[in-house]
């Protein structure tokens, strides 16, 4: 079946199998490989994308359900000229990351979740991150990097 | 892991979904897909075709009718937490779905695809139990209309019959106290005990994980009912029920939370 996607700002065609889940035509298919697999079972949040602005477990997903839909990945948060998204630089200045394998599913729920409360309090990052595993434990450091995301789009 | 192979076709309104269901012998229907998936992936479930209806927006809305609000079967968990009707209306219905897994969970399963599913662990199924909400159902043979009390049947079953599409819930606006008590051990887990009190007049108590679907607690109600002291009743909250053991509770520790938190969720309500 031919699914159309518009992907980090690009269209993009490709046929798959109906039981093609949206993490591995991204990652296979698409060959964008930022987006990563941990559990496959729907409760790491490695594989966290968004699907029209919101988080979603893109192992958890369909491509045929997200045909049509805008996705962005981890690829799509810096501009295209490679400055870092606000997130990204608060993750890389405040050590929101160790080994980095959940740091994209962090990095793309922490953003969806700052859509829908810009201004949130420790305990309510604590929460819109729990769908989201760190193996290093480094949560930490990732809750108080997403406060300082935060705080910044708020000074702009 | 993959699902095994199967035809995807897509409905574009309740009418066509019915009419593909009817001509196919194993076709499933599909919404938010997060507790189908799951499954198909684990190879628990292998159906030869998904007729996905996840586009279907007619079924997408949250309506005042007066005595009670309208939930359409394909309004997703997020919706729910954040619509302004629930929050006036019917508030617990709200909590209930902020609680259900994580935010990424919640922006893609939607209440009719955890309603009929039906699984007793899950939030939403024993809150419409409390909440004595009214499910209707669509099939070849029209709209019928089943109370929360007949629906849910058995392990993952419930009265909607082979082709009959779960189209809206109806759930009556609380007057009264309200409470929802999930007892986990991390965040995003399922309850391993949960408890939904309503005193809509009368008094509604629904059980989470107490069994293999969402039950009432009806020991608990009668005494309630009858006058008895939210003490007196929370100790019958197990009563007449066997629950089941796992790794996060055997059958006892179990039926020592249903009392504990039926208690608590008595009292939260009674002083709403
Ligand atoms: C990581 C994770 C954590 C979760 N945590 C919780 C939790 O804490 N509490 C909780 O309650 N739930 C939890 N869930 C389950 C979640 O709430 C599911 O979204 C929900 O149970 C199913 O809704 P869905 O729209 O995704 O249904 P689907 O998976 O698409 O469908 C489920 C079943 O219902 C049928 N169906 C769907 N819609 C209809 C309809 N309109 N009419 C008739 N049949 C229909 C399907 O054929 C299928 O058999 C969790 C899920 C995940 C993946
Ligand atoms: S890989 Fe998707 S949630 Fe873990
Ligand atoms: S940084 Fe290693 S898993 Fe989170």
């Amino acid at each position: 079946m031919e699914v159309t996607m518009i992907i980090n700002g690009s269209s993009v065609t490709r046929d798959v199998e109906p039981r093609t889940l949206l993490v591995h035509f991204i990652r296979d298919q698409v060959g964008l490989t930022g987006t990563n697999v941990g559990c496959d079972t729907s409760s790491c949040g490695a594989c966290t994308v968004h699907v029209n602005g919101e988080s979603v477990k893109s192992c958890t997903m369909l491509a045929v359900q997200a045909d049509g839909a805008e996705i962005k990945t981890i690829e799509g948060m810096a501009s295209p000229s490679g400055e870092l998204h606000p997130l990204q630089r608060a993750f890389q200045e405040n050590h929101g990351l160790q080994c980095g394998y959940c740091t994209p599913g962090m990095v793309m729920a922490a953003s969806s979740f700052l859509a829908e409360n810009p201004h949130p309090t420790e305990q309510e990052v604590r929460h819109g991150l729990e769908g989201n595993l760190c193996r290093c434990t480094g949560y930490h450091n990732i809750v108080k990097s997403v406060l300082a995301a935060a705080n910044e789009t708020a000074e702009v | 892991m993959f699902p095994s192979s199967f035809d995807y076709v897509r409905a574009s309104s309740v009418a066509e979904a019915i009419s593909i269901l009817a001509n196919e012998e194993d076709a499933k229907l599909l919404a938010g897909g997060h507790s189908l998936l799951p499954l198909m992936k684990l190879r628990l479930a292998s159906p030869s075709k998904l007729v996905d209806i996840g586009r279907i927006s007619e079924l997408s809305y949250i309506e005042d009718r007066g005595e009670y609000v309208a939930v359409g079967a394909l309004t997703r968990h997020r919706d729910l937490e954040v619509s302004a009707v629930l929050g006036s209306s019917v508030p617990m219905l709200s909590h209930v779905a902020s609680l259900v897994g994580d935010p990424s969970v919640r922006h893609r399963g939607t209440i009719g695809g955890s309603v009929a599913h039906g699984d007793g662990a899950s939030d939403l199924p024993a809150a419409v139990l409390a909440l004595d909400a009214t499910m209707v159902a669509q099939g070849p043979n029209g709209t019928r209309e089943i109370p929360a009390s007949e629906f849910f049947l058995g392990f993952l079953e419930t009265a909607l019959e082979e082709g009959e599409i779960l189209t809206e819930i109806k759930v009556p606006k609380i007057h009264g106290g309200w409470s929802y008590q999930k007892f986990n051990r991390r965040a995003q887990d399922w309850a391993i005990v949960g408890v939904a009190a309503v005193r809509n007049g009368s008094t509604k108590v629904s059980l989470v994980n107490m069994g293999s679907m969402p039950l009432r607690a009806l020991a608990t109600e009668a005494a309630m009912n009858s006058g008895a002291s939210i003490s007196d009743a929370a100790a019958l909250a197990a009563e007449g029920i066997d629950p089941p053991a796992d790794l996060n509770a055997s059958a006892d520790y179990r039926r020592h939370l249903a009392s504990v938190l039926v208690k608590r969720a008595l009292e939260e309500a009674s002083s709403s």
